[in-house]
């Protein structure tokens, strides 16, 4: 008896912890040492284990984010930490923007934003070697890069219009049981700002515009892997304040962190 | 299973005060209603030391007083990471508030960009001058804080003759890096253990901490640069 009276408080609790959080919580990723699909100096990198949010962070999640750090509301959140579009489908501070759904990933986020969403639940943006690493599973294996099929799902995603709009959850989990990585929303990576395309990529532009020619990934170490090309250079193209239409985030955190 | 119940009550708790709540400080001030002391106010009610008068709520801050202390929107005073200089001292980027600012990201073991930006920078300073010196920082951020400790930026400093006003060479930590150089808008890669890929750009704020030029490459042409920073101090 005197166990089920305890029972209830801690069912809530744990409730509460997931609801505050992820809803789904997040699942372990077992690093590995992988060559990374693109970079000009690439070489074998090390990632160790961590933890992942099982799916992209909601609009709902980051309402109540915004409720609890209203500095970070649409009105509130200062230019230098996200530009003018900072949450620009959402009606007021609040309130999403009608047709908008509370558990699509959240999008027009800065950088500054989404890593503060993090810090705020314990946790911190995902570096881009643990992305990528994360995200070159399928269904079935670790690694799914050097499969056709594979690389013809994301390409035709990144061809399909709006997908920003869609609900979390609907495509199929990958092999660490992580959703949504690829088919939703491109998401914001810790160090976003560590893609350097050809020397200083800026510069070789006469304007300050950084869109990347496709014959430029014949750099890359898989030049099956035009996909992953892309994700670099859209990194290595935009800056921590801008809010993207279909750019959102999720959260990690170090393995021995979690219990 | 109480202990249980315990243990999860804490780890709530530690998981909820993470992250300190950022909401507007509304610390309400009070003042003698005579003024006897001046301006002074105290933070909780009470009496005048002075007239013994009951003391009232201050409700607003004066119009000048916002507009000297309040940071604007797209200020690098924003950022409140606290930043190591070559000396060893700690300081936030806001007490830099009233000087010009012109910034640049190196690390001291790079053989092969930073010398010339560092030459860059110092071409800059010479172009300047000298009665605006008073009110400029030049200054060097390490993008790579685990080689470059105060000392190492103190001996690089002495080294390039640079260990003086209005040179500055500051670190923190990576992750206060990784934010800083995303407010620069400079991108930068680990290659090797020594070596660092890094965009070269040198940026001016003005001294409310507001970006107002960056000037990108190495050994470009520093003439907009040196305009905009001379404009930068003669709006003070």
């Amino acid at each position: 008896m005197r166990t089920k009276i305890f029972r209830l408080p801690i069912v809530l609790i744990l409730f509460h912890m997931f609801s505050y959080g992820q809803s789904e919580g997040m699942v372990r990723i077992e690093g590995a040492r992988y060559i990374p699909l693109y970079g000009r100096d690439s070489t074998v990198v090390e990632v160790k284990d961590f933890d992942l949010d099982v799916y992209p962070v909601t609009n709902s999640e980051y309402l109540d984010f915004v409720r609890e750090y209203p500095k970070w509301q649409k009105s509130k959140a200062k230019a230098i930490f996200a530009d003018a579009t900072y949450l620009r489908n959402w009606k007021n501070d609040l309130e999403l923007k009608d047709g908008e759904l509370l558990n699509s990933p959240v999008t027009y986020v800065s950088w500054f934003a989404a890593k503060a969403y993090c810090d705020c639940q314990g946790k911190r943006l995902p570096t881009m070697d643990e992305w990528e690493y994360a995200a070159m599973a399928d269904e079935t294996v670790k690694d799914a890069r050097i499969k056709k099929s594979y690389n013809q799902q994301i390409l035709s995603w990144y061809e399909a219009p709006r997908s920003n709009e869609n609900k979390i959850g609907e495509n199929p989990k990958n092999y660490w049981g992580v959703y949504d990585l690829h088919g939703l929303v491109w998401e914001w990576t810790s160090d976003f700002n560590s893609v350097l395309l050809s020397g200083e990529s800026r510069k070789d532009n006469e304007k300050d515009n950084n869109l990347f020619c496709g014959s430029a990934s014949l750099g890359a170490t898989d030049l099956m892997n035009y996909a992953a090309f892309m994700r670099y250079a859209f990194r290595g193209s935009i800056k921590a304040n801008y809010a993207i239409k279909n750019l959102g985030f999720r959260c990690a955190t170090d393995a021995e962190n979690t219990k | 299973m109480k202990k249980i119940f315990f243990i999860l009550c804490s780890i709530l708790l530690i998981s909820f005060s993470a992250c300190k709540k950022n909401t507007s400080k509304d610390t309400a001030l009070y003042q003698c209603p005579m003024a006897c002391e001046g301006d002074k106010t105290y933070e909780e009610p009470g009496s005048c030391p002075v007239c013994n008068m009951d003391l009232e709520a201050v409700e607003t801050v004066t119009e000048t007083e916002m507009s000297s202390d309040v940071i604007s929107e797209t200020s690098i005073f924003n950022l409140t990471s606290t930043w190591t200089t070559q000396n060893g001292e700690d300081l936030q980027l806001e007490e830099l508030k009233g000087d010009v600012l012109v910034m640049v990201m190196i690390y001291t073991s790079c053989k092969a960009a930073c010398p010339r930006l560092v030459a860059d920078m110092r071409n800059i300073e010479a172009q300047l001058p000298k009665d605006g010196k008073d009110h400029l920082k030049m200054v060097f951020v390490s993008i790579d804080p685990k080689t470059d400790s105060p000392e190492r930026l103190k001996a690089f400093a002495e080294e390039n003759v640079m260990d003086t006003a209005p040179w500055l060479f500051l670190r923190s930590s990576e992750d206060n890096t990784r934010e800083f150089a995303a407010v620069m808008a400079v991108n930068y890669k680990k290659i090797s253990p020594l070596d660092f890929s890094h965009s070269n750009i040198i940026s001016v704020f003005n001294q409310d901490g507001e970006m107002v030029f960056q000037q990108e490459g190495l050994g470009v042409n520093s003439d907009a640069t040196v305009e905009h920073i001379k404009k930068a101090i003669a709006s003070k």
